[in-house]
């Protein structure tokens, strides 16, 4: 530890660690827009310069090591000023559509230029005219309200290893973009929407599906169906003002139900059914040499990096659609059956943590007859712009069940809201499909947490299976890598797109930080910890549709509603 | 017009097991032989080097050096650099733009010429500037750029004529 | 001559060949011409096709060779011819049409009627009577020529005259008689500091990179030379490129580097060609490579060739720009010495400061720094141009004054022209006026007047150039050549051009709050400027706004004749003028009105045509198109 003196106090900071670090565990605030916390620092954005006794300019903290005795001035009259004029730079060349943004309480820009003071407009001069690209099912990028703070380009290059997109053109004519200013959806973009996450303007926003929700909600036609994913519920409530860490499945029922939606499913359902389904094909592949190591499938921004990047490897995907399609599928066949609605009076909308199931949603494969299994997706942010526009408030809400029986889970199924649970939750089902009995410890440790890599052995009665957990399209790559070399040891892989899982998905508040993402994780083990039934094959629900309706795991109905084959997919990259 | 583009494989087996750091010089390589950078070209680049097209893009359009479109058959360089300005390349500039009929960084419809600014030529004591597919000419005024261009049509309108 | 007699260099050459290649006898006639960018812009090739064509005619034996250029550009294309026992006579504007003109009367043996410009000196060679020496020709007398010293007088295509003349014997010494300490040592004791801008210790930053312990360690030679109005790196390549490699093989024993790098703008396909030609001359010699000359020293050189983009001047950016990636800085630290490329320890130097070495490591640190002021040490070179009668190249010792530089060396203003300002160290540079011509130069004192060194370019301007234009010329420039990473530097000076052209444009053009700009402009140009200097991320955007903020201190008067009186007192902002035309000059050829965009010119065919003053919007376009020059401004 070394002494500095910041602001006429002594400080203590760890040697070499970048000013900014030394400030923040300080608690003393100097604002920055290119920062990413565990990236190394880009220095672009210069709003977090300083005063430095001895330093002829400013110093950017972001990417200044502290040394012994150095005299720190955060706030000095220099320091407020360029930080000032930068913002005002910024405003000069963006468009003055606040009114209009989608990000408009969430952005960055909008929120310094307060900060500062900004109240007149001193610098005006041409803006750049860039086009806006709508071409995604899942994102939007508008250029003209990027601010070229290169965050999405890092996230997308260095934690996704997609790299759809990169600074183009230089100067005052560089923009951030696929190759030859292509659309994204033409790109290598795989729609997991964590650039949207930080992005810290409406630069990068989501395909609103908000208005044909509506639509649909108002049409008396329509028999409206929610399903919601495992992330949502321990969520939500951070959107309404509350600090992450509290389960909101009840009123989220209600939620849904006082939104207009007539039926509420519950997405944890049809992840039991994927263990059911992924599970059995498992068995049978370990049993008939199948293709080894199997990979889930759960995750539709990693299916499309699979299809575009390691098409080789298909044949290692599960044949499983995920959760969202398997429940899209049973809404409009066996509950419709059931009910007696005719398939085509339903507009099924999942909510979602994530911008690639609007994209998975909108696939071929999964339609039939033209009628799409999911018409439309929500995000998390999006659930709760409606319930808002309909003035409702999570905390009035009595807490209600969701309908049945598409609306029953095990706590197994939840578990894949984070990293390691799809994994989790199969190796239950996996041993007592072989076994015919339960484990003793439910709870796989190695399996859990946030780390982006995780391996394990699983011993179910002397067959050793090994299995790998990643998450993070980066980490998912190094693996690929290594199996595609001939790592042969490996029985199941689980990845996740985004780092940590759906509860860090791209659909996910703006304003996610790793202590958000840490706190939704413990919430799923507490469900998991405080219910009973949990494992997905003693999902009476499951139990139900299988007798009534599917037969088995694996018939020739799940192979047509639960299954599908991925091909290898061209894009520009 | 557009001549089918020659097979840039040879130009990749120049640079086996090549990294990124070979991204630059294969795009210059290319360019020279294609005459500018095409969105195939980017794409075979990105397979032979392993690396993204955006980031290719990315590179290629930072550099002045590359260009997306093809070239006219006579490539017009104006040097803008601070000897040539004090001693009136602007004129020039605009005497190219009204005499040519296109703007900087473009090429006439009739595929003769392309006009391009170029930040120094290196050759100051010649100011001003002008290159016209290699070729310097120096100490230029408004008419003999003006002559200069009449020669080159001159050249281009025989060539047509014996072909 | 690609047969090398010595690879060891002049010292056990004997007597006899080092005078022949150092052409300190010729058996027949010898013509040089130099085939520098420049002198082929001039015109050399032409010259040397009627050279050949001329001797072809002829049964004379005479020898031609191709030089680089000696640096007086304003005298190009330039030929040299040396009989058989005289001195070398050099001649300036051999254009194709005089040679023979020279060559005829030179073959016989007697003087052409177009006077030599100087005679070199040359032991033991009969002098011509009547003709100046180099020495007292008054663009040559004040120089102190270390760099440029081959430069013009040898080919650079032959390893043999570089030898001759002393070249490789510094490389030899160092690598078997110095430790890469003591390398660093004596380059620290000489105060050789970087000659591309910065100016810092050459020395002290080798010792970063040479106690930085790793296996890998990289030289790059920075010889993208961005700055609008330098070539000085251009010319040394072109003309002596064995000094280039010299320098860097030097250089890298220094540091403990074996990679070599020379970071070259394609824009010089020339002094690429040259190089390479060198390179292959130096690997074959055993100059380069394993081992070289058993000194357990490895080194090889590689030109990678620039894309084009100034801001790959800035380290960090050259390094990303030589790793394949796009060139925009990054934070330092870590510095390049300490991470570089390929996350190897890396010096950057430019090309001047490396030519330097192997005359300071023959010579010694004491002999080096006995040239120069109290601070700058060594010789530098400049490139003039502009406004100056003798444009070129030319190396003083540090200390010599700006006003020798432009009126002895320069030969002044042409014209009759009154001096207003020479610009010095490019875009990041300033100007500097009339009342500061007598300082000496070096890194401190130009830095005071709110100019820098740079690279050396030195533009000089007459009355008739205006300060607004040259700032905003730099703007443009700055601004197109921003990486765009950084915020003031990519918004900041974009505004800043755009209240320059503000300042500029006339009142019909202005709409909206243009005219609010105008008279905000100086105060908003002020902040502005402080802002970038003091946030930007590199070099490039801290030293933007110089030429604004160094022309806005000296010619503050034309700024306010711009903003309130609308006048450009040099005449150069077209806006601004008042175009009338010459009623005895005009043929009424009607080329001006047809090219109007306002219908403002009025006037029958073949009868003096005429502006009218309301509908004319200052465009300028008649000034252009008038071939009579009878469209005037005032």
């Amino acid at each position: 530890m070394i002494n500095i003196e910041v602001n006429n106090r002594q400080v203590q900071a760890k040697e070499n660690e970048m000013l900014l670090v030394t400030l923040r565990r300080e608690g003393i605030h100097v604002p920055t827009m290119c920062h990413l916390e565990d990236l190394s620092p880009s220095g672009a954005c210069r709003l977090c310069v300083v005063e430095v006794a001895g330093h002829p300019n400013l110093v950017p903290s972001c990417s200044f090591p502290v040394y012994p005795d150095m005299k720190v001035q955060t706030h000095s009259p220099r320091a407020l000023k360029a930080r000032k004029t930068i913002i005002e730079l910024l405003l000069s060349n963006h468009p003055d559509d606040c009114l209009y943004c989608e990000r408009n309480n969430t952005c960055q820009l909008r929120l310094m230029a307060e900060e500062m003071g900004v109240r007149a407009r001193r610098f005006r001069g041409e803006k750049n005219n860039f086009h806006k690209d709508i071409s995604s099912p899942s994102i939007v990028r508008d250029p003209a309200k990027c601010v070229l703070c290169g965050k999405c380009v890092r996230i997308c290059e260095e934690v996704q290893a997609v790299a759809a997109i990169d600074f183009t053109g230089r100067g005052s004519q560089a923009q951030v973009g696929p190759a030859f200013n292509e659309g994204l959806n033409v790109s290598s973009c795989v729609n997991c929407g964590q650039c949207i996450r930080v992005c810290p303007t409406g630069a990068l926003v989501e395909h609103s599906h908000l208005a044909e929700v509506e639509m649909a909600l108002n049409d008396p036609e329509m028999i409206v169906v929610a399903q919601h994913a495992p992330a949502i519920s321990v969520t939500l409530a951070e959107l309404f003002g509350d600090k992450p860490g509290r389960d909101v499945n009840g009123a989220l029922v209600t939620l849904l139900r006082k939104l207009g939606f007539d039926r509420v499913f519950d997405t944890s359902f049809s992840a039991d059914l994927t263990i059911m389904e992924e599970g059995s094909e498992l068995v049978h592949r370990i049993k008939n040499g199948g293709v080894l190591p199997m990979m889930t499938t759960c995750s539709p921004g990693w299916i499309k990096y699979v299809e575009q990047t390691f098409p080789d490897l298909l044949p290692n995907l599960s044949t499983c659609r995920s959760p969202q399609q398997m429940l899209g599928a049973l809404i409009k066949s066996f509950y419709a059956e059931r009910e007696g609605i005719d398939p085509s009076k339903i507009y099924s909308v999942s909510i979602m943590p994530c911008t690639a199931k609007k994209f998975e949603a909108e696939r071929p494969e999964f339609s039939r007859d033209g009628l799409a299994d999911v018409d439309a997706v929500l995000t998390t942010r999006e659930l709760a712009q409606l319930a808002r526009r309909r003035g409702l408030n999570l905390a009035d809400m009595e807490p209600e069940v969701a309908d049945n029986p598409l609306g029953s889970r095990s706590t197994a199924g939840k578990l894949f809201g984070g990293s390691g649970g799809v994994m989790e939750a199969a190796l239950r089902s996996a041993f007592f499909l072989l076994t015919g009995r339960n484990l003793d410890e439910l709870k796989v440790q190695a399996v859990r947490g946030l780390d982006g890599v995780k391996e394990a052995t699983i011993d179910i009665d002397g067959l050793m299976v090994n299995v790998a957990v990643v998450s993070g399209l980066e980490n998912a790559r190094v693996l690929l890598e290594e199996v595609r070399a001939g790592r042969k040891d490996l029985h199941f892989i689980e990845v996740m797109t985004c780092p940590g899982g759906c509860i860090n998905g791209g659909g996910q508040p703006i304003e996610t930080d790793i202590e958000a993402v840490k706190a939704r994780m413990k919430l799923l083990y507490q469900i998991d910890r405080d219910e009973s039934v949990r494992l997905s094959h003693e999902n009476k629900a499951v139990q139900q549709v299988y007798q009534e309706f599917l037969g088995e795991p694996l018939s020739e109905l799940s192979h047509k509603l639960l299954h599908t084959h991925y091909d290898p997919r061209e894009v520009l990259k | 017009m557009s001549a089918p583009l020659t097979d840039i494989q040879p130009i990749l087996d120049r640079y086996p097991n090549a990294s990124r750091d070979a991204l630059i010089p294969l795009l210059q390589d290319v360019q020279e032989v294609q005459g500018f950078i095409s969105k195939e070209t980017v794409v075979s680049i990105g397979k032979h080097l392993n690396l993204p097209a955006s980031k290719i893009y990315g590179v290629a359009t930072f550099y002045n050096q590359f260009r997306f479109q093809p070239l006219g058959r006579y490539h017009v360089q104006i040097c803008r650099g601070t000897a040539c300005h004090v001693k009136g390349s602007a004129t020039i500039f605009e005497t190219l733009k009204r005499e040519l009929g296109i703007e900087a960084g473009e090429t006439a419809r009739d595929g003769q010429f392309s006009l391009e600014v170029v930040a120094c030529l290196g050759a100051c004591g010649l100011a001003p500037l002008i290159c016209v597919n290699g070729k310097f000419h120096g100490n230029v005024t408004g008419d003999s750029v003006r002559k200069i261009l009449r020669a080159y049509r001159k050249e281009a309108k025989k060539e047509a004529t014996n072909e | 001559m690609s047969k090398h007699e010595n690879p060891r260099g002049a010292a056990n050459m004997s007597p006899d060949d080092k005078a022949r290649l150092c052409r300190e006898s010729v058996d027949k006639p010898v013509i040089y011409i130099g085939t520098g960018t420049c002198g082929l812009g001039a015109g050399a090739g032409e010259a040397l096709a009627v050279i050949e064509e001329f001797l072809e005619g002829r049964n004379d034996d005479v020898a031609i060779i191709q030089v680089g250029c000696i640096g007086l550009c304003a005298m190009e294309p330039m030929l040299d011819i040396q009989l058989p026992g005289k001195t070398r006579l050099c001649f300036g504007n051999v254009t194709e049409d005089k040679v023979v003109g020279i060559l005829e009367p030179m073959l016989s043996g007697g003087l052409p009627e177009q006077a030599p410009l100087f005679q070199f000196n040359g032991a033991g060679q009969t002098p011509w009577s009547d003709v100046i020496g180099i020495d007292e020709h008054p663009f040559f007398a004040p120089q102190t020529r270390w760099v440029l010293k081959n430069c013009g007088l040898i080919d650079p295509g032959s390893i043999d005259e570089y030898y001759a003349r002393g070249g490789y014997e510094a490389l030899n010494a160092v690598i078997h008689g110095m430790t890469p300490a003591e390398t660093c040592d004596a380059v620290e004791q000489s105060g050789l500091r970087g000659r591309g801008g910065g100016g810092f210790p050459a020395g002290r930053k080798w010792k970063f990179a040479l106690n930085t312990a790793a296996e890998q360690k990289y030289l790059i030679c920075n010889a993208d030379e961005g700055d609008p109005g330098a070539f000085m790196d251009r010319a040394v390549i072109e003309g002596d490129p064995h000094r280039l490699v010299e320098g860097m093989a030097i250089a890298a024993y220094g540091i403990g580097a074996t990679k070599g790098i020379v970071y070259l703008r394609a824009e010089y396909p020339l002094a690429i060609e040259r190089l390479e030609v060198a390179l292959a001359q130096a690997r074959e010699h055993g100059l380069l490579g394993q081992n070289i000359q058993d000194s357990g020293f490895d080194l090889d050189i590689k030109i990678k060739k620039g894309a084009g983009a100034f801001v790959c001047g800035e380290e960090t950016a050259l390094i990303h720009s030589v790793e394949g990636k796009r060139g925009m800085p990054r934070p330092r630290p870590p510095f390049p010495a300490v991470r570089g490329a390929f996350g190897c320890p890396t010096i950057i130097n430019n090309v001047e400061t490396l030519t330097n070495l192997p005359e300071l490591l023959a010579n010694g640190a004491d002999w080096f720094a006995a040239v120069g002021t109290e601070t700058s040490k060594g010789t530098k070179v400049f490139a003039l141009s502009g406004k100056i009668t003798n444009t070129g190249l030319v190396e003083v010792a540090m200390g010599t004054k700006l006003h020798d530089v432009i009126y002895s060396i320069g030969g002044g203003i042409p014209d009759g022209k009154k001096f207003k300002a020479v610009q010095i160290g490019g875009p990041s540079g300033g100007c500097i006026t009339v009342d500061y011509l007598d300082i000496a130069i070096d890194y401190e004192s130009l830095k005071t007047l709110g100019a820098m060194m740079g690279s050396g370019g030195l533009v000089v301007m007459d009355e008739d150039n205006c300060m607004v234009d040259v700032a905003k010329f730099f703007m443009d420039f700055i601004q197109r050549e921003s990486c765009g990473k950084c915020i003031p530097c990519r918004e900041g000076t974009r505004r800043m051009l755009e209240i320059l052209e503000s300042i500029t444009r006339s009142r019909r053009n202005e709409d909206k709050n243009m005219a609010l700009e105008r008279f905000q402009g100086v105060v908003n140009l002020e902040e502005l400027a402080e802002v970038i200097k003091d946030t930007s991320l590199c070099g490039l955007g801290q030293s933007a706004p110089n030429p604004v903020l160094s022309t806005l201190r000296y010619f503050r008067d034309e700024y306010e004749a711009h903003i309130y009186e609308r006048t450009c007192p040099a005449g150069v902002c077209t806006e601004l003028l008042h175009y009338s035309i010459d009623a005895e000059a005009c043929t009424g050829c009607t080329v001006c009105a047809k090219k109007c965009p306002t219908d403002a010119i009025m006037g029958a065919p073949k009868s003096p045509h005429y502006i009218v003053q309301d509908k004319c919007i200052a465009c300028g376009n008649c000034l252009t198109v008038c071939r009579f020059d009878a469209v005037s401004t005032k």
